[in-house]
């Protein structure tokens, strides 16, 4: 057929690889998504753009409870512990040893990667209910060890720890506040990719495989207690270094901001931005970053009773989150393309 | 040719209980086996023995000329042991896709850091499970709902599934607990030319604990049969249904007056 030599070289091509236009449109949307992200840095102002950043801050925090929670099937009420851990030691490296708060990053995860090895480690043989609470009483206890008075010239006691927001480097014409947002974005885009790539991997198989079938993962040839124990640290690293972030863009720690209440909100944003997804800790991050402020406005007196009723209507509207939503959405629009195009594929 | 599986003296005992005692038999290299016994015999006793998930209070069970009584339940596949379950197993969240190529797990090393980064030898690993996938799709009909959740389909697809994934790890015996459990007569009938299929495409052995006793004697070349956890007979399919001490633990009039009957 004469018509269609013209036809470009990937259109002849799709129909053999159905995945092509996918792949092409997915590398479209990448600058996309990045000049999407980088925006709000230019186009809102400054308190709104710290607000954002906290965003940011807890779709990490909530990605790494979510490895361990939502794909490993292994519940940590005690991320918060995490998330102070990471916090505590940028802020100490930055004001007592004077590093650089970038230079903190590696620091705080692999202290964090270390200590949830270690948690994780004689935790999981407790599992299910017992590891929920082992890692409650984490959360209760780090705050108090925070202020004890033996690590007071490190940690300030309950004063906490003040540290100065960066400035832009290399001369970069930004403020503070946008480059703190642009920093954040970058190394939660780094981590969201990896994460990603990870879970589809033999690793993430394997993480979902021991949640939905111990037994079954085992005699496939999976180390239960070897990938529980790596999974449990991987999620605290990743959480503690939301939390380093935190305390650069935050220029505070203090105990009372990382109570018990942390570990909740964490929990609370995994289940309201999807468990078992890794773009749900987004809107997690903006549940529970936004949500209760929302309430504070219209309710005023009694904001904690609207936070309740709505996440009590999330839970009967969206018992998926919204990631559940987003892809009921995306299959159902799919359905439709296919039906329209007809294509031989079964 | 040295058997690939044997199996000496095995005892299980639970509290005072002796479920299976001093069990002895061998599967042949590409050889079916079938392992029968009326209802509390031992079967699945001694079937959790040899898969790792039960180690025996005696005895010795040698893999391929290497002893494995008591070998850590993740080291069976890496070893070359596949297993199906009596009331399937599989990954329920999952697709049909993803739970087959997480049976080729023990087939990888790729880490936590080579997945994340997406390293060249995790990459490779990924093409080869994939590569391996494919054909197994196609030959156990699944290709069609590769991308299903397998909790959506139908209890016979289910259980093709979890051969799928049994088989993509190249195991060189598969054990299988009752394949047949639940299938309509039809279905039965394609598990008999599937078991004999496999075995001759992948020359593997296949260890069959099975209720259903016409499939067993169709598909096997030797059967074993237990009765009180006790070996009673050990041959050719003519030869077990034959013997006398099989004919009375299944249907005997003996059995009737020591009140066993099931």
């Amino acid at each position: 057929m004469a018509a269609e030599d013209a036809v470009p070289v990937e259109v002849v091509a799709a129909p053999a690889r159905p995945d092509a236009p996918t792949d092409s449109l997915a590398w479209l949307a990448v600058p996309a998504m990045v000049l999407l992200a980088m925006a709000p840095a230019f186009l809102v102002e400054s308190f709104r753009l710290f607000q954002l950043t906290s965003v940011v801050i807890y779709a990490v925090a909530i990605l790494g409870l979510n490895i361990v929670t939502g794909y490993n099937g292994q519940i940590s009420l005690g991320h918060g512990a995490f998330y102070a851990v990471g916090a505590y030691t940028t802020a100490i490296l930055m004001a007592s040893f004077g590093l650089p708060y970038w230079a903190t990053l590696p620091v705080s995860a692999a202290v964090c990667g270390a200590l949830g090895w270690g948690i994780g480690f004689p935790a999981l043989r407790l599992g299910g209910l017992y590891l929920a609470l082992t890692t409650f009483a984490l959360a209760v206890a780090v705050p108090q060890v925070l202020k004890h008075d033996a690590l007071e010239t490190w940690t300030g006691g309950v004063q906490g720890v003040f540290i100065a927001k960066p400035d832009a480097p290399f001369g970069l014409p930004l403020s503070a506040d946008q480059w703190m947002y642009l920093f954040t974005v970058a190394i939660a885009a780094a981590i969201f990719v990896l994460a990603r790539n990870l879970l589809r991997s033999r690793i993430g198989r394997a993480m979902m495989a021991i949640r939905d079938q111990p037994t079954a993962a085992e005699a496939m040839g999976m180390d239960l207690a070897a990938l529980k124990t790596r999974t449990f640290a991987l999620s605290a690293t990743i959480t503690g270094v939301a939390g380093a972030l935190s305390a650069v863009a935050v220029e505070f720690v203090s105990p009372d901001s990382f109570s018990v209440n942390l570990s909740i909100t964490l929990f609370v944003g995994m289940i309201v931005g999807g468990v078992a997804s890794i773009f749900g800790a987004v809107f997690g991050g903006l549940f529970v970053v936004f949500v209760p402020n929302l309430a504070e406005d219209i309710a005023g007196a009694a904001p904690g009773v609207l936070y309740g009723a709505i996440l009590i209507l999330f839970v009967f509207v969206l018992p998926t989150g919204f990631a559940g939503l987003l892809r009921r959405v995306a299959a159902s629009a799919r359905r439709t393309t296919a039906t329209n195009d007809a294509t031989p594929g079964r | 040719m040295a058997a690939l599986l044997d199996v000496s003296d095995v005892v299980m005992r639970f509290g005072g209980v002796t479920a299976v005692g001093r069990v002895s038999f061998s599967v042949g290299q590409r050889s079916i086996c079938g392992l029968i016994g009326p209802n509390g015999a031992g079967k699945t006793t001694l079937f959790n023995c040899i898969s790792g998930i039960y180690r025996p209070s005696g005895g010795r069970i040698a893999f391929d000329g290497q002893e494995i009584t008591g070998a850590p339940r993740h080291r069976m596949a890496g070893l070359g042991i596949g297993r199906t379950f009596q009331n399937v197993a599989l990954f329920r969240t999952l697709s049909v896709r993803d739970n087959v190529l997480a049976g080729a797990h023990s087939r990888g090393g790729a880490g936590f850091v080579a997945s994340a980064l997406r390293l060249a030898p995790a990459r490779r690993e990924e093409a080869e499970a994939e590569g391996r996938l494919r054909p197994l799709l196609a030959m156990l009909d699944l290709a069609s709902v590769a991308h299903v959740p397998v909790a959506a389909l139908p209890f016979g697809t289910q259980k093709r599934v979890e051969m799928a994934r049994a088989l993509i790890s190249g195991p060189k015996l598969l054990l299988l607990d009752e394949p047949a459990g639940g299938l309509n007569h039809g279905e039965v009938d394609g598990l008999a030319s599937l078991l004999l299929d496999i075995r001759e495409r992948f020359s593997l052995s296949i260890l069959l604990v099975e209720h259903h006793m016409n499939l067993v004697m169709r598909v096997s070349d030797k059967v074993v049969a237990l009765d009180f956890g006790k070996k009673i007979a050990d041959g050719t399919p003519a030869e077990v249904r034959a013997e006398p001490e099989v004919i009375r633990a299944y249907l005997g009039e003996e059995a009737e007056r020591h009140g066993r009957a099931a």
